[in-house]
């Protein structure tokens, strides 16, 4: 896999919350046998109009998002389908790191991403960092405010720094074990078959009445 | 110590833990289909691997195809999709329910059916309703295609272990309130990521009531509160469904009663904590109806369209665009929304109780005027079944299309589609902006619901509305 440490780049803003992944990556552009092919359908039905031609609405169309490589979004980004298709498009579109808001719901802390799609991102080593919704409208501002922003993600230092004129900075958490494979880009399959021998075992007593075809 | 019903499965499966926390889980079945598993065969090409346990694993094809004249597949992407599966599973050993077989069907769908899904047991699939399985008393989880390909090598998972979070339903659904508005009331409770980092336990008297079925719908939506699994505890009703039936996966006589043994030790203990606990009351519980593009934009069918800046949950600006998109006014009663199409189908709600239940409500009666309706059989064997039953008949008399099985318009792979504005009342998982089709304006209900919608062309209480039968 490919690692992950550091990445400077353009912000871009998609002010939208409950963005899915069909969204994301529409549904006929799922039928491809490839990994590659994704990054011109990325978020295809709000990007592009009947015709074919850009949709001047859509944020991520702006001129001054031109080669953003760091997008930021609302709360629970990635929901919906499982398709992998979507961080697919997301890197191939250009982007490295996805920041998103976990907010707070009554008692309930309810995270940045979707489940799977989080999953999916480290994989890819598609950065997928959580901030406070503060933070992240923060960001927000400071983006509308400052064409050309850029921000650092320092995944080592777990840190997002903007790039103002005085800089600003905000620490996130991260999953110990993600940050670890991203760090070193290391191949999951080959980890788990280290343990081979502890599979075996397992196999040797597991379920055997269940591991038999009919 | 006291566990929970997961927990059980998970302690059950993990073959090692790592220092950093992480579970290297035992997966027992892989489901494998046409859209998510050709770029991780692909990387077993290239790395020179085979698939660990291929009798383990198990294909079928159901995204793209074609509900009409299923062996004519005119989109040619589609058509290579689908031979790339029969040319990975001959490659790799893999047994594949292609478009020749009876047993072929919705992925979700033809599990419980074969009686691969049981108690006890983890299950994976490069697909997010995977969680459907987890109404047998089974760890199921939808997965990326990385991970597929890693499942493909290693038949086992590097997971973090979830939360736990206990959903009871007390009382009884006053029928036909059914599963589906059950589900559909959680998540607009809870949202749709309220479920996120846990795995959900259904229990209570309600879900103790239900069908297979209906758990089974009810899992399976677990997914759109954000929730990788839902679960509910194996009891009688579980054993008598994977006792009955040709299920050739279910173990057989003295098998079977060692198996119920074990599986009647999954049940969580009654004093296992868990993370969250929420109680919600069955029997006040309304049909539903979703006004907006996510499942949680849900109201009682005797509800209206919402005021953009009285949604809990939700920013103004977030109403604003689902309503623009959905074509709807604030303040509109549901029940005055108008329909274009009926979709019966999808692994939330094609199985035979569901097909069952609507041919009741079609029975002698007819759709409305300019109403298409499709009835998309979840599988081969729930087609077979209907038409031996006869509802068929009524649905055709109705004036509904009876298709052959597929995802048919749940998501649009397949030529069944909205057209732009186009709006559905869907008995499907998902009402995000263009599933159906780009631009279609889908609402989410259930099979009973879909039906009489249907036939009065617009949405209806179906607890007064005149045309309900007995």
């Amino acid at each position: 896999m490919k690692s992950f440490r550091s990445h400077r780049g353009l912000v871009a803003t998609l002010d939208r919350a409950n963005v899915d992944t069909d969204q994301i990556i529409p549904k006929q552009f799922l039928k491809s046998i490839l990994r590659t092919g994704f990054g011109k359908h990325l978020f295809h039905d709000w990007r592009y109009l009947p015709d074919g031609s850009p949709n001047p609405e859509f944020s991520l169309n702006a001129s001054r998002f031109k080669g953003a490589s760091v997008l930021v979004a609302r709360n629970n980004f990635g929901c919906g389908s499982s398709r992998e298709h979507a961080v697919w498009a997301i890197q191939q579109d250009g982007f490295q790191v996805v920041i998103a808001p976990w907010q707070q719901r009554g008692e309930t802390r309810v995270p940045a991403f979707a489940d799977i799609f989080r999953s999916n991102c480290g994989k890819n080593a598609l950065l997928a960092v959580e901030l406070s919704e503060p933070e992240v409208e923060e960001i927000m501002q400071m983006v509308d405010r400052y064409p050309g922003l850029e921000a650092t993600a320092d995944l080592d230092h777990q840190r997002v720094t903007l790039h103002l004129a005085e800089e600003i900075s905000f620490h996130f958490e991260i999953d110990a074990a993600v940050k670890e494979r991203l760090i070193h880009g290391l191949d999951e399959i080959g980890l788990t078959l280290k343990h081979e021998a502890a599979i075996r075992a397992f196999e040797a007593s597991h379920n055997p009445q269940w591991r038999k075809s009919p | 110590m006291s566990q929970t019903l997961f927990e059980k499965i998970w302690n059950r499966h993990a073959v090692t833990t790592l220092p950093d926390g992480t579970t290297i889980l035992y997966i027992d079945r892989h489901l494998v289909h046409e859209v998510t598993s050709p770029q991780a065969f692909e990387g077993l090409r290239l790395s020179g691997r085979r698939v660990r346990r291929p009798e383990l694993t198990l294909a079928t094809m159901d995204h793209n195809v074609p509900t009409d004249n299923r062996l004519v597949i005119r989109d040619p992407i589609s058509k290579a999709q689908i031979e790339a599966l029969e040319a990975n599973c001959r490659e790799f050993g893999v047994t594949l329910y292609d478009l020749t077989s009876d047993r072929q069907g919705i992925v979700h769908i033809i599990g419980p059916e074969l009686g691969l899904t049981l108690p006890g047991t983890t299950i994976v699939c490069g697909d997010s309703h995977t969680s459907t399985h987890g109404a047998f008393g089974t760890l199921a989880f939808g997965i990326g295609t990385s991970e597929v390909e890693h499942v493909l090598a290693t038949q086992c998972l590097p997971q973090t272990k979830p939360k736990t979070f206990k959903v009871e339903f007390t009382g009884r659904p006053k029928p036909p309130v059914s599963a589906k508005d059950l589900i559909l009331k959680l998540i607009g409770t809870i949202g749709t990521a309220g479920g996120t980092g846990y795995v959900l336990e259904y229990g209570g008297e309600a879900i103790r009531s239900l069908s297979m079925e209906g758990r089974m719908t009810i899992c399976n939506m677990s997914i759109e509160a954000g929730a990788r699994a839902g679960m509910v505890a194996p009891d009688d009703v579980t054993f008598q469904y994977l006792a009955a039936g040709a299920r050739p996966f279910v173990p057989k006589g003295k098998a079977f009663e060692e198996a119920a043994a074990f599986w009647r030790t999954l049940p969580s203990d009654p004093d296992a904590r868990y993370d969250r606990t929420l109680t919600i009351d069955a029997g006040e519980i309304a049909p539903q109806v979703t006004w907006g593009t996510n499942p949680g934009m849900v109201v009682d069918v005797t509800g209206r369209v919402p005021q953009p800046d009285q949604v809990p949950g939700y920013s103004r600006k977030d109403v604003e665009q689902a309503l623009q998109y959905m074509g709807l006014q604030p303040g509109t009663p549901m029940t005055d929304v108008k329909v274009d199409t009926v979709f019966i189908g999808s692994c939330t709600n094609a199985r035979i109780e569901d097909l069952r239940l609507t041919a009741k409500v079609f029975k002698g009666r007819k759709v409305a005027s300019g109403v298409r309706v499709l009835v998309v059989p979840g599988s081969q064997q729930v087609r077979a079944q209907a038409e031996a039953e006869g509802l068929h008949e009524i649905f055709r008399a109705a004036g509904c299309d009876w298709r052959q099985s597929g995802c048919s318009m749940c998501l649009g792979m397949n030529p069944d589609q909205l057209k732009p504005g186009e709006r559905c009342a869907s008995t499907s998982n998902r009402n995000f902006e263009g599933r159906q089709g780009k631009g279609g304006r889908t609402h989410l209900v259930s099979p009973q619901m879909a039906a009489a919608t249907a036939i009065a062309g617009h949405f209806v209480d179906i607890r007064t509305w005149a045309g309900m039968p007995a």
